[in-house]
């Protein structure tokens, strides 16, 4: 077990599962001399060579759609893209080429690839830069989504990610690549499809997953000096999603509040939700709450931003809400 | 680089040339099975016909090792033909049935035979010309010699997806040939009226690519150029950008009407006078290779293999109700 960063454990993961598989390689913009626009790659180039780490032109359709044809042709790209609200310009490869693939040819054609960056915002980069896209991606049939929230759980969901024989969305945070944690050394896969829970509680459930983790964590520690004891769950992966924790959750403390960096309408909260009303209804004590962006594009001051994002303040209101001790 | 459309060298022996020549023949009457079938409810969705075209697919196809890619738009029931997938699986995937080679869930627009090397049938304009990229990408990348051919219509030419591609695959010298088909119109609308350069091939000039002009009723001359690119991507690992002038005689699809607003009918009459069957079964009966009693054994053979596909199609289960659920991610 190592201490490492949120980059350097993407990093090892990318090492490992290269030296593992001949045909796994990445490609992606900045990812070789520059050694990445985020340092995830960083010595990558130097130990693989410019076969297996390839730096591409400003094209993200026409690189995604090369990576789709190359694991068409057998081989496992990883698909690096400098944040995803550059990826948005590749959406038709990733929604009609890599996600329909195996469907459409009846089973002859699985897809091997992995697309990853940086998602949601990080500070002052205003509206085009600072966007959360898991509920457009959480969508699509056909694609695997997951979204690591720590060092441990950055490793060991690339290193499945690579091995899975679906396109999987690994959903990276700007602001969480310099964030430290253990680490387990070499072989170490976390499922795709298991959440985990973060902190124990039982007066109601935080469901979060990437950087909202931390706002989760944040809040959790906030209500537990009003003697509120929240469970935290990080969904680590949100298609397919781990329903049975979600309910197994809500089961045992019978509320719930739900966290995401992005949008209201349409996200993934609201799928998080669909799923406590469908199948824990009798357990719910409250109506769910959610916290998410403001309704909003991104705004660039500072004061404005950070009234748009999720907060732990605005987790705990919401806590308290379920839990009836604030209208 | 020049682009010039060169005349047909007779370096094609008689038995290749009668196999083309049947190819198409088994090319034109499948299409026109298949709007028959259209017409009668059989078939449903999008369904575009290749006929007037059947020399690029036949043509460019005669170029290939069997285990080379083919990767194509929604307009490929020929080159899938010529790939080697049987008339039934190719017409039973039209009617939506579990023989299809797509299994029924693909349909005219999204064929399939891996085992082949086709790799499809894409429904979005351009999206697959990276792909075809991607294949050749795949094949260095493990040090095999397979080229790709990717077939796209001239209207592909405008998009996006069309420019990177081309660009990357000269930087990366990939062994792939993109093979433009170009059939005038976009479904109504005439590539001049939306297109500021109307010589495809001197798009190849941004990307530092080969590239050569074709006369795309001729089997022999696609066969000619392909032959030439084919060469310059397993050997030399460079692309190339085939324009291949061609004609669709009928609509854009099945519900689209065969002229009227954005062309006449004169216009489509006389691009039939240049039909490319007819020219290739007319040289060879010229050569003596074959005669009329030939051609005419021929086309009956070709119409049974069709109406057997017909038969076949018509009388295969449809896809069990659970076949819904599979194939959304493989294990």
């Amino acid at each position: 077990m190592a201490t490492l960063t949120y980059r350097d454990a993407l990093n090892q993961a990318l090492r490992e599962e290269m030296q593992r598989d001949p045909n796994v390689f990445l490609m992606g913009e900045e990812v070789g001399v520059y050694q990445g626009a985020y340092k995830v790659s960083r010595g990558l180039l130097e130990e693989f060579g410019p076969q297996r780490i390839v730096d591409t032109p400003i094209a993200e359709l026409g690189f995604t759609g090369i990576g789709i044809g190359a694991a068409m042709g057998g081989i496992r790209p990883v698909i690096e893209f400098m944040t995803w609200n550059f990826a948005v310009l590749a959406l038709d490869q990733i929604v009609n080429s890599a996600a329909k693939m195996l469907y459409m040819s009846g089973g002859q054609i699985p897809m091997p690839i992995v697309f990853r960056g940086p998602n949601g915002a990080a500070l002052q980069l205003a509206s085009q830069h600072s966007q959360a896209w898991e509920g457009w991606l959480t969508h699509i049939p056909g694609l695997k989504v997951v979204a690591p929230a720590t060092p441990a759980d950055a490793k060991g969901l690339l290193k499945s990610a690579i091995r899975d024989n679906n396109p999987v969305i690994v959903l990276e945070g700007e602001m969480l690549y310099n964030m430290k944690g253990d680490v387990p050394d070499g072989e170490h896969l976390v499922p795709i499809g298991k959440a985990e829970i973060k902190r124990e509680g039982s007066d109601v459930t935080l469901v979060c997953h990437s950087k909202t983790l931390s706002v989760a964590l944040k809040a959790a520690e906030q209500l537990a000096e009003q003697d509120i004891a929240a469970e935290v769950l990080d969904l680590r992966s949100l298609r397919p999603m781990d329903e049975a924790a979600i309910l197994e959750s809500v089961q045992k403390t019978n509320r719930a509040v739900v966290v995401e960096e992005g949008w209201p309408y349409v996200g993934v909260g609201a799928q998080v939700v669909d799923i406590i009303q469908r199948d824990a209804f009798d357990h719910l004590d409250a109506p769910v709450q959610r916290v998410t962006q403001a309704d909003v594009p991104m705004p660039y001051n500072k004061v404005l931003e950070r009234a748009a994002k999720a907060s732990p303040e605005k987790v705990v209101a919401a806590a308290r809400r379920v839990l009836y001790l604030d209208s | 680089m020049t682009a010039t459309a060169r005349p047909p060298k007779d370096t094609l022996n008689a038995e290749l040339q009668l196999k083309m020549l049947r190819q198409m023949l088994l090319i034109r009457r499948f299409e026109e099975k298949a709007a028959e079938a259209y017409a009668l409810g059989k078939i449903g969705g999008f369904c575009h016909l290749y006929i007037g075209q059947e020399a690029v697919a036949v043509g460019a196809l005669a170029a290939l090792r069997d285990d080379d890619y083919v990767i194509c738009s929604y307009r490929e029931h020929g080159q899938a033909l010529v790939k080697g997938i049987s008339p039934n699986a190719v017409m039973a995937e039209l009617f939506g049935k579990a023989t299809g080679c797509s299994k029924g869930k693909g349909g005219s627009m999204h064929l399939f035979d891996a085992k082949r090397g086709f790799m499809g049938g894409h429904g979005i304009v351009g999206g697959h010309i990276p792909l075809g990229a991607g294949l050749a990408f795949a094949s260095k990348y493990q040090g095999q010699d397979r080229v790709c051919v990717c077939f796209f219509g001239e209207a592909a030419v405008n998009i996006g997806a069309f420019h990177e591609t081309l660009n990357m695959a000269s930087v990366w010298k990939l062994p792939v040939i993109f093979l433009c088909e170009n059939n005038r119109y976009g479904m109504g609308t005439a590539f001049e009226r939306v297109a500021a350069v109307t010589d495809i091939v001197e798009h190849a000039c941004s990307y530092d690519m080969a590239a050569e002009l074709v006369d795309g009723m001729n089997a022999l001359t696609v066969y000619e150029a392909t032959r030439r690119a084919v060469e310059r991507a397993r050997k030399h690992s460079h692309p190339t950008l085939l324009e291949v002038r061609t004609y669709r005689y009928m609509g854009h699809s099945m519900s689209d009407p065969l002229h009227g607003v954005y062309r006449t009918k004169d216009e489509v009459e006389e691009q039939k006078a240049r039909d490319p069957i007819t020219h290739l079964a007319g040289k060879l009966k010229e050569e003596g290779v074959i005669d009329q009693a030939g051609l005419d054994a021929m086309d009956a053979e070709v119409l049974a293999e069709v109406e057997e596909a017909v038969k076949f199609a018509d009388e295969s289960p449809d896809p069990e109700p659970d076949e819904l659920f599979t194939d959304v991610l493989a294990e």
